[in-house]
């Protein structure tokens, strides 16, 4: 624990020299205009900007990259709540009270709401983070590959049974992804698969290009079809309306708490951040006393979601950096960062990586207070960025997606690849095939894949590996659960009523 | 699009249509890797399972599930939705054609100048701006994005004739 601290005030050191405190602010300003305009989001923004951090170091590299992050969360609220455009999915339960409080003229008091729950869901999630991340890590020291696989295998199982999509639409992204994730070289015996010949095909499909494609392109096809037009109230922040809502926000704390929670439950599941603020709005809403005038502008509605959003949002890094499996496609980008930098994801970064670690930790801290700075202070300048019309905003996110694909791997053949997966990606959304777990199927196929065939080595064919010991039958079943969880739940309500329905005869 | 005007409503291909296409397309592509995995062979060899043998099962899977969703449709009654309709899909496919042109030409032009006429193309025929504006757009942006690609973050992108011909 004290071992613990200590590293933690070492990570302080790193973050605040100069350099990674200029690159903290760089990243949440790139953060929260990636957050703000449409077509861009956390994650392909941070896939975008990938490679301008090659040449860093990787501590400083993954305090830029996450500090985009923590600025497309930030970024997602002023767009929800001034124009009524959700700039990133989690950030659509801010609209249902933060877009009413802006057409009242009370934008300044829920601003501030959003901005302020945000850094408190945030500030909650790290310190969870603090406290949990290094004893997961330590646990997970000991995994064998069946443990590292089952760990794959219940979060993949989690978003069949979590995720608001049909479950076979999850299941037909996700193994498609997998699939993708197969083609060119295999790792285990060194054989080309899938490839038919074709030399572009060698490499695989690069994750940070379907990334790009499906959530960079594929959103802005949306963006085209739905026709927006931007028609936005006046943004302005005085300190006095700061002051007076940060006097009204303590009596929320029950409400704060329980989004914590919410938050971060589903962060560290894989359902992620969009599920977290619609379940933490619908909560409040049943809950509150004002309950029945949800939607009207109430400020509660903005705190629920925009607490839970960022404190899931925030804690989807533990699984990234303790097991190295992604919480959220962002973190699933981060990890590929990783890769890229050379670094092995996985509980050995604690005990090898520990600058890089402790670095990133700290930078969580410090990367929320700026970021609230930074927010609360330039929101007109932020809101501005929206008013810029859409025929000039369309081509110039074309053409930072086209440099982000290209710099993956110095490679024009992946541009064209981007704009296959951005088409893909806007019929997939379309027809409500979620993404998400096709990315991440992508990014992790290659080590569940690995892990999958060195336990069946191990035991020479018999899937009874999965369940040989107490820890990983637990994991497995677990999985299992996650993903019949839609059938249980069916059958548990059915069973209610069939008993209900008795006690009403008798 | 906030400065042309939306046309809603009107005729345009079915939800239906569009998701009987998709999942049969994701089927297609399962079936391509399910006769991939068999040529690598899907058994077990001298290490173990052999390459095919992962991909052949997560195809599968897609194959069963698109099955399944391919089902789902036409189990149920055709509530006649739109997919999106035609006038939706002109302002989708003016994205996509300039886009395709655009990456085909970056081999050849490079990226700094096909991003130039991308730009411009968009804000005169889609934004109806006059070409003086277009065109200042479209020249600042590319010069920035080399100060800061090609300067500070020393990342080469693509360079064709007009970046030969100024030295670089």
């Amino acid at each position: 624990m004290l071992e613990n601290i200590d590293n933690l005030f070492h990570g302080f050191a790193i973050v605040a020299q100069p350099f990674n405190l200029m690159l903290m602010v760089v990243g949440i300003v790139l953060g929260v205009i990636v957050g703000v305009l449409p077509g861009l989001g956390g994650a392909n923004g941070v896939a975008i900007l990938l490679p301008l951090t090659f040449s860093m170091s990787p501590t400083s590299a993954i305090i830029m990259l996450s500090c985009i992050y923590w600025g497309a969360l930030f970024g997602g609220a002023i767009t929800s709540i001034l124009f009524n455009i959700p700039g990133e999915p989690w950030s659509v339960a801010t609209t249902f009270d933060g877009y009413p409080m802006a057409q009242q003229g009370r934008a300044g008091e829920a601003l501030t709401a959003a901005f302020t729950s945000s850094f408190v869901g945030a500030l909650f999630a790290v310190i969870m983070i603090t406290l949990v991340a290094p004893l997961v890590a330590n646990f997970a020291l000991r995994f064998g590959p069946a443990e590292i696989f089952s760990v794959y295998f219940l979060a993949f199982c989690s978003f069949v049974g979590l995720s608001k999509e049909p479950p076979f639409k999850t299941v037909a992204s996700m193994m498609l992804g997998f699939a993708l994730g197969t083609v060119g070289l295999d790792q285990v015996t060194g054989q080309l698969r899938l490839t038919f010949g074709f030399e572009q095909m060698l490499n695989g499909f690069d994750f940070l290009i379907a990334v790009i494609g499906l959530f960079g392109i594929g959103e802005i096809l949306l963006t085209m079809e739905e026709g927006l037009s931007f028609r936005g109230t006046s943004a302005k922040l005085n300190p006095k309306v700061v002051f007076q809502t940060w006097k009204e926000l303590p009596q929320y704390w029950l409400l704060s708490l329980r989004s914590c929670l919410i938050g971060c439950w589903m962060g560290i599941s894989p359902a992620g951040a969009t599920p977290a603020s619609f379940m933490s709005y619908g909560i409040a809403k049943r809950i509150s006393r004002h309950g029945h005038k949800f939607g009207t502008g109430q400020i509660e509605g903005v705190v629920a979601p925009e607490t839970a959003a960022h404190a899931a949002g925030t804690s989807a890094l533990l699984p990234m950096i303790s097991l190295g499996v992604p919480g959220s496609p962002t973190a699933a980008v981060l990890l590929g960062g990783l890769l890229i930098w050379g670094l092995q994801p996985g509980p050995l970064l604690f005990t090898e990586q520990k600058d890089f670690v402790w670095g990133l930790i700290a930078s969580m801290y410090m990367g929320n207070i700026v970021g609230l700075l930074i927010v609360l202070t330039c929101v007109p300048l932020f809101a501005a960025i929206l008013r810029i019309p859409f025929s000039i905003i369309a081509p110039v996110i074309l053409v930072f997606c086209a440099i982000g694909a290209y710099t993956v791997n110095n490679n024009t053949f992946d541009v064209v690849m981007m704009l296959v997966f951005g088409v893909a990606g806007y019929f997939m959304k379309k027809c409500n095939y979620p993404l998400a777990p096709m990315v991440l199927a992508i990014v992790l196929g290659d080590k569940a894949e690995e892990a999958f065939r060195q336990s069946l080595l191990a035991s020479q064919g018999g899937l009874g590996v999965f369940w040989s010991n107490g820890l990983v039958s637990t994991i497995m079943t677990l999985g299992l659960v996650a993903l019949f969880w839609p059938l249980i739940q069916a059958g548990w309500t059915h069973v209610r009523e069939l008993t209900g329905g008795l006690r009403a005869v008798k | 699009m906030s400065d042309t005007t939306r046309e809603s409503g009107g005729a345009g291909p079915s939800h239906r249509s569009v998701e009987i296409g998709v999942a049969a397309f994701m089927a297609l592509l399962a079936l391509i890797g399910i006769y991939g995995s068999v040529r690598v062979g899907i058994g077990w060899g001298a290490e173990g399972p052999k390459a095919g043998f992962f991909p052949f099962y997560v195809s599968l899977a897609v194959v069963i599930a698109s099955a399944v969703n391919l089902a789902k449709i036409f189990a149920s009654a055709d509530g006649g939705d739109l997919f999106a309709s035609w006038g939706q899909l002109k302002q989708v496919l003016a994205v996509v054609f300039p886009t395709a042109i655009y990456v085909a030409v970056i081999p050849y032009l490079g990226i700094y100048v096909a991003s130039a006429l991308l730009i411009v193309a968009f804000m005169t025929w889609l934004g109806h701006y006059p070409w003086i504006r277009a065109i200042a757009v479209g020249a600042v942006l590319p010069i920035l994005t080399f100060l800061m690609f090609e300067r500070w973050f020393l990342v080469p992108l693509p360079k064709g004739p007009l970046e030969k011909f100024l030295g670089y």
